[in-house]
């Protein structure tokens, strides 16, 4: 019987498999590619995330150099450089040009970058979009020579393409420096290259981060800390955290014999008698065989674990940013009269264990119509898009901050002349999307997030409360002194009071009543108060007053995403 | 009269400059305006003060009534000194050339006023300030004698030459003089029914002098009442409503004086006024159309039983106080009209003026 040729035979003629890297060229707005202006800030971000993450790994203090120069037709040069640890010849064109390349996705650490997406994913929208190569120098050592390349990416196998590869002269001891030309636009604002920078300099002071704008001025956000922040450790897996297919996964490719052996090296906190109760718990035995485990017997053994009363993964894989510094970053950024911040101790979601931290900064010269000022950082990245649907803003949504003082309508961030900052540090931060710009809902972070916006709200009401009350009392007061002129012009009028005596019974007056209030503590703002307010950094990233046409062009370019 | 006025004012002020020299609070004392501080004594026949005083100490909270209590007296004595008057709206206008001390409404500055008086024991014409409503009206067998006012002559007004209108009666009475053959006086609560014994002029058939008192009383109808009624020897009767209003407020008012007004209820009462007005028991034997009382009315009696020192003293206000909350019912003086509108003057008065067992005191 001839084979029939059917419909299906047809469709098959056009049936392929997609490259990652194809994928994600079409669909570059899951990766925070979505439009020019956003497109400049994931670059840069993406750079400055791996920088941070290689110095800090290498226990050096970062010195980040970001320049933006402008190439004319909305066309950008991007160039990041560091100081860090340099990147072997070797490893160069796979993490610059392999997107899912990465150390930091099969490890459980506290660092910036996870998936191992972003910086390739840079590499891949310039050469989409001017055709230019990525341009990396990385060197490891001041006794070896710089290695020079150029990159491109082969998107339909996701495989780097060496355009140009050569040994250079480089000044440097050691470091990394990618040169990118991209589609982009500068402009300033909440969202710009400018606060994104300022907003890293907060929450990293540690680190010196030198910034070249398009129009070739120079910010240096000067090391505020001279200290590297605690290492974070890595940590393996919590089983309360796996999921089955990663079990499975897990049970295919581990080296261990048994299955208690397993369970005991791929996890934190399982002891070799918690083991025993998993096999015990899934009806398995502990001696069996993980590779040849079925499909049927990895459920079991979910089931064993979701059973098996284990401890919390261990929490010194985070390293906090701490309160003190916190609010010391805060006051750089805002002049306000009264500031709080709280780290909370460390908690779970779905076996990860993450860390949040929250400051406050209320009043002063902040403006008091509107919403609060919401900063929102996840492992010290500022995350500046998408906060609608970040689990932070709902947090901040969901606390009764009628009661701390601030005004706020069902279902919506509160009013007022406040600044308030949130960070999460976990070893693995749940984004809603690889362009990492929100976090997800996972209620146990919602509530810890509430809880230490909570902390730093009590604060705040009993500050407001103590102002509220001076205020009554300096009104009361000026009540007092409006009517005392009353009082003696009247006796002057009913006994003939000289002008002097007219005087002296005024301050007499004024004297009685004050006598009885005692002295009144002042809450008048003062400006010169907070030494450590920097005007001119806070001024960083926000737009001029005639900005209002900017704003308009952004709107027009559909820049603006909230 | 008017030095002694102005020393006294003087004097409060001075008491005022010499705390304030001593670091001082300064105060301002005043009987207490209340029924609390008012007791009934039945031989004097009105409301006395009793020694209650509230005084206002000049603190951060009472600074602005303070300011302006002092203002007020000095707005009186200079129109004592000018012997110029002004009434009480007038001087809530002066008010607003004091600055941030001016009243916001008049009632404030009538408060401020009454105040002041009760602080000085006097009647408020003695210092400078008059009040807007008119007395009340007069007609019947009385012929008032009064002065022009250019001239300074008197002129003879005869209360029998009104027709269908009235006299009225002036805002200050003291220079008033009477002549009458009347045999006794008719306080009528309402205009109504004062209008209808008018047109009828009952006055004439009864011999009488009518007065429409147009709800509680003046201080000037009252002064006016008591004068014409001391002056001529005349009983006076008091016709009102029969409800608690007509009889606590305005009959009380009119006969032993109020609260409010404790500190010249001696001269502002008519203490030998009878009551021949509706009476609880009136409504069940004349059988006449009623109201429900109301919830205001209801605590006003309780307030009465309580509080007010004249319903206490007198067991036959109490007995009527509470067959009315037992009818729980009330009726207006116009209620007679069910028997005929002209019933009133035909059997009502004349049967209620002859029997006194039918009257309260």
């Amino acid at each position: 019987m001839a084979e029939e040729l059917t419909k299906a035979h047809e469709l098959a003629e056009r049936q392929r498999e997609i490259g990652v890297a194809e994928f994600f060229s079409r669909n570059r707005h899951l990766l925070g590619f979505d439009n020019k202006r956003k497109a400049l800030l994931t670059t840069i971000k993406e750079a400055v995330d791996n920088s941070l993450d290689a110095c800090e790994e290498a226990n050096i203090l970062p010195e980040v150099i970001v320049e933006v120069v402008d190439m004319q037709n909305d066309r950008f040069r991007v160039i990041v450089e560091d100081n860090g640890p340099g990147i072997v010849k070797k490893q160069i064109p796979k993490i610059f040009a392999k997107l899912l390349y990465g150390s930091k996705f099969h490890s459980m650490k506290q660092a910036r970058g996870q998936q191992g997406i972003g910086i390739s994913a840079s590499v891949m929208y310039a050469q989409l979009t001017t055709g230019k190569p990525a341009k990396i120098t990385s060197k490891i050592s001041p006794t070896q020579p710089a290695h020079h390349y150029e990159l491109r990416i082969d998107t339909q196998h996701n495989k780097p393409e060496i355009v140009k590869e050569e040994t250079a002269e480089w000044k440097k001891e050691h470091g990394t420096r990618i040169e990118l030309d991209i589609e982009a636009s500068y402009l300033g604002g909440m969202q710009s290259v400018d606060e994104y920078l300022k907003q890293t300099a907060i929450t990293n002071p540690h680190a010196t981060i030198i910034f070249t704008n398009p129009k070739a001025e120079q910010i240096i956000f000067p090391r505020a800390i001279e200290a590297m922040p605690k290492e974070p450790k890595s940590i393996l897996p919590h089983p309360y955290g796996v999921e089955l297919g990663i079990l499975i996964n897990m049970l295919r490719n581990t080296e261990a014999r048994t299955l208690q052996s397993f369970l005991v090296n791929s996890f934190s906190r399982v002891s070799s008698v918690a083991a025993k109760q998993i096999c015990e718990n899934a009806a398995l035995l502990p001696a069996a065989k993980p590779s040849e485990m079925s499909r049927e017997a990895a459920e079991q053994l979910m089931r064993g674990i979701q059973k098996t009363k284990l401890m919390m993964p261990p929490t010194d894989c985070i390293s906090p940013i701490g309160a003190e510094a916190l609010e010391k970053g805060l006051r750089k950024e805002v002049n306000a009269e009264f500031y709080a911040s709280v780290s909370r101790s460390p908690s779970v979601y779905r076996g990860n264990p993450f860390v949040i931290e929250a400051g406050i900064a209320y009043g002063g010269n902040q403006d008091s119509e509107g919403t609060v000022r919401l900063l929102r950082f996840a492992n010290r990245v500022p995350l500046l898009y998408q906060q609608g649907a970040c689990a932070i803003a709902r947090s901040v949504i969901n606390t009764a901050w009628r009661s701390y003082g601030l005004s706020q309508s069902q279902g919506a961030l509160p009013l007022g002349p406040c600044t308030i900052l949130v960070h999460i540090a976990s070893v693995w931060v749940p984004f809603t999307s690889e362009s990492k710009e929100a976090i997800a809902h996972y209620p146990e972070i919602i509530k810890e997030v509430k809880l230490a916006l909570q902390e730093c709200g009590r604060k705040l009401s009993s500050y407001v409360r103590k102002k509220r009350n001076i205020q009554t009392e300096s009104k009361r007061r000026s009540y007092i002194e409006t009517y005392i002129p009353h009082v003696s012009s009247a006796l002057k009028e009913l006994i003939g009071l000289s002008a002097k005596d007219e005087e002296r019974a005024k301050i007499l007056l004024k004297e009685l009543l004050e006598k009885h209030r005692g002295k009144l503590e002042s809450v008048e703002f003062d400006p010169a108060k907070n030494v450590e307010y920097d005007k001119e950094f806070a001024a960083i990233g926000k737009e001029e007053k005639e900005g209002k046409k900017e704003r308009q062009t952004t709107l027009k370019e559909g820049d603006a995403d909230e | 009269m008017s030095n002694k006025i102005i020393a006294q004012i003087k004097d409060i002020a001075s008491e005022v400059y010499k705390k304030i020299l001593k670091k001082k609070q300064p105060d301002l004392s005043m009987p207490l305006r209340a029924l609390t501080n008012v007791k009934y004594d039945p031989k004097e026949g009105y409301f006395e003060i009793l020694g209650k005083t509230k005084s206002r100490t000049l603190t951060a909270s009472t600074i602005r009534t303070f300011a302006q209590t002092l203002k007020m007296m000095a707005l009186s004595k200079e129109l004592v000194e000018k012997k110029d008057i002004a009434t009480k709206r007038e001087a809530y206008y002066v008010s607003k050339n004091w600055g941030e001390a001016m009243f916001k409404e008049q009632p404030e500055s009538d408060t401020v006023m009454d105040d002041y008086e009760a602080m000085m024991s006097v009647n408020r014409e003695q210092i400078g300030f008059i009040p807007e409503e008119k007395g009340g009206d007069i007609a019947g067998e009385l012929i008032v004698i009064d002065k022009d006012p250019e001239t300074g002559k008197d002129i003879k007004i005869d209360c029998t030459k009104f027709g269908s209108g009235a006299y009225s009666v002036p805002s200050s009475v003291e220079e008033l003089k009477f002549e009458t053959n009347a045999k006794f006086i008719l306080a009528i609560e309402t205009a109504g029914m004062f209008q209808r014994l008018v047109k009828h002029k009952y006055w004439k058939k009864a011999k009488c002098i009518l007065i429409s008192m147009g709800g509680v009383p003046t201080r000037s109808c009252r002064r006016f009442i008591r004068k014409l009624s001391d002056d001529k020897k005349l009983p006076v009767y008091v016709f009102t409503d029969g409800d608690p209003y007509g009889w606590l407020n305005i009959y009380r008012t009119l006969k032993v004086g109020s609260g409010n007004a404790a500190h010249i209820n001696k001269y502002f009462c008519v203490p030998s006024a009878k009551f021949i007005g509706i009476t609880a028991q009136d409504i069940l034997d004349y059988k006449l159309p009623t109201h429900p009382l109301k919830d205001v009315d209801i605590k006003r009696v309780k307030d009465g039983m309580k509080n007010d020192p004249f319903v206490k003293h007198h067991r036959e206000w109490q007995k009527n106080l509470d067959l009315l909350v037992k009818l729980k019912k009330r009726a207006e003086q116009q209620a007679l009209a069910k028997h005929g509108l002209n019933y009133v003057i035909s059997n009502y008065l004349p049967e209620k003026l002859k029997n006194q067992k039918t009257w309260l005191p």
